[in-house]
């Protein structure tokens, strides 16, 4: 195993410019901001002035995860919270937080938090209880799915050793 | 009241930086700005909030290793440290200000639960919300 790790490159142990980092946060920042729009690296890069083709990696370099992956954990984070803070359809909150269809948001949501968007908002709506006082955005961040392995892989494991739980709130 | 949390501090990347903004652009008062050498303890405060005051300092050898310290100011770029809240009477008002004194925004105010709130970044990375309670 050690002699893979060169290829895979463990992120968190090499040095990075702290001025290359402020400006990838923008970067990270701007996906906060504005999940719900398509994040191509083009222009992800931009934002933080730095070559397309080196962009992602240092992305995952600083964050530990992919920019894509990071999108997404954003989108459902933003998700749950509508489902459970709010009365919109899951139509509504799919196309709002940047899914282009209802099928693709519903099984992506499953795959990542275990249940489906409505399985989730029934019982998320029984659970929240006293948590006012906190502020909503970092209420909302402790909600976010984390998403140490890619969508497809987990899924391919849900599918072994199902049920797998459900990740997203069990740290409140 | 003579019990109280008197300083808390913030790691900066560059002492100076967060002196232009942190005085200039938020417009606190400088406290304590006092050198030894290469240490320099600089210490700001609210306007309105003079029992408190809010440390600017930076992660520098002798205090902490050169690796320790690159590493904070890596964790501070990546905006990896805690929240900062700031209250404030009108968020959308302290918003329009600050942007034209040209403070980096990270989100527009925005009501939700009753209250408006908007974020901004220090020049290092440290993030700060800024909230209007019962708008």
């Amino acid at each position: 195993m050690a002699t893979e790790r060169s290829a895979s490159a463990t992120p968190t142990t090499k040095r990075q410019d702290p001025l290359l980092l402020r400006r990838l946060l923008r970067a990270k920042d701007r996906i906060d901001v504005a999940s719900h729009e398509d994040w191509p690296v083009r222009r992800l890069a931009a934002v933080s002035g730095v070559s397309e083709t080196h962009f992602a990696h240092m992305f995952r370099q600083a964050f530990g995860l992919p920019p894509h992956r990071y999108l997404l954990t954003r989108r459902i984070e933003r998700a749950t919270a509508l489902l459970r803070d709010t009365d919109h359809p899951v139509t509504d909150i799919a196309f709002d937080t940047g899914w282009n269809s209802l099928g693709t948001f519903g099984r992506t949501f499953r795959d990542v938090t275990g249940e489906s968007p409505g399985a989730f908002r029934e019982r998320a709506r029984g659970a929240a209880q006293g948590l006012d006082r906190v502020p909503a955005c970092f209420l909302s961040a402790a909600c976010r799915p984390d998403l140490i392995i890619a969508v497809s892989e987990k899924r391919r494991q849900g599918r072994n050793d199902k049920p797998c739980g459900s990740q997203a709130m069990e740290p409140l | 009241m003579s019990e109280a949390i008197q300083v808390v501090g913030l790691y900066v990347r560059d002492q100076d930086e967060a002196h232009d903004f942190y005085v200039g652009k938020l417009g606190f008062r400088v406290h304590t700005d006092q050198r030894n050498g290469d240490y320099r303890w600089l210490t700001v405060q609210h306007p309105d909030q003079p029992s408190f005051q809010l440390g600017l300092f930076r992660p520098q050898p002798p205090v902490h290793d050169a690796a320790t310290a690159q590493a904070l100011n890596e964790l501070v770029a990546k905006g990896a440290m805690p929240p900062l809240v700031m209250a404030v009477d009108d968020c959308r008002a302290t918003y329009e200000l600050l942007c034209s004194r040209g403070v980096e925004f990270t989100q527009e105010p925005i009501a939700r639960y009753g209250n408006v709130d908007a974020n901004f970044r220090d020049p290092s990375g440290n993030g700060w919300k800024i909230i209007e309670q019962g708008a």
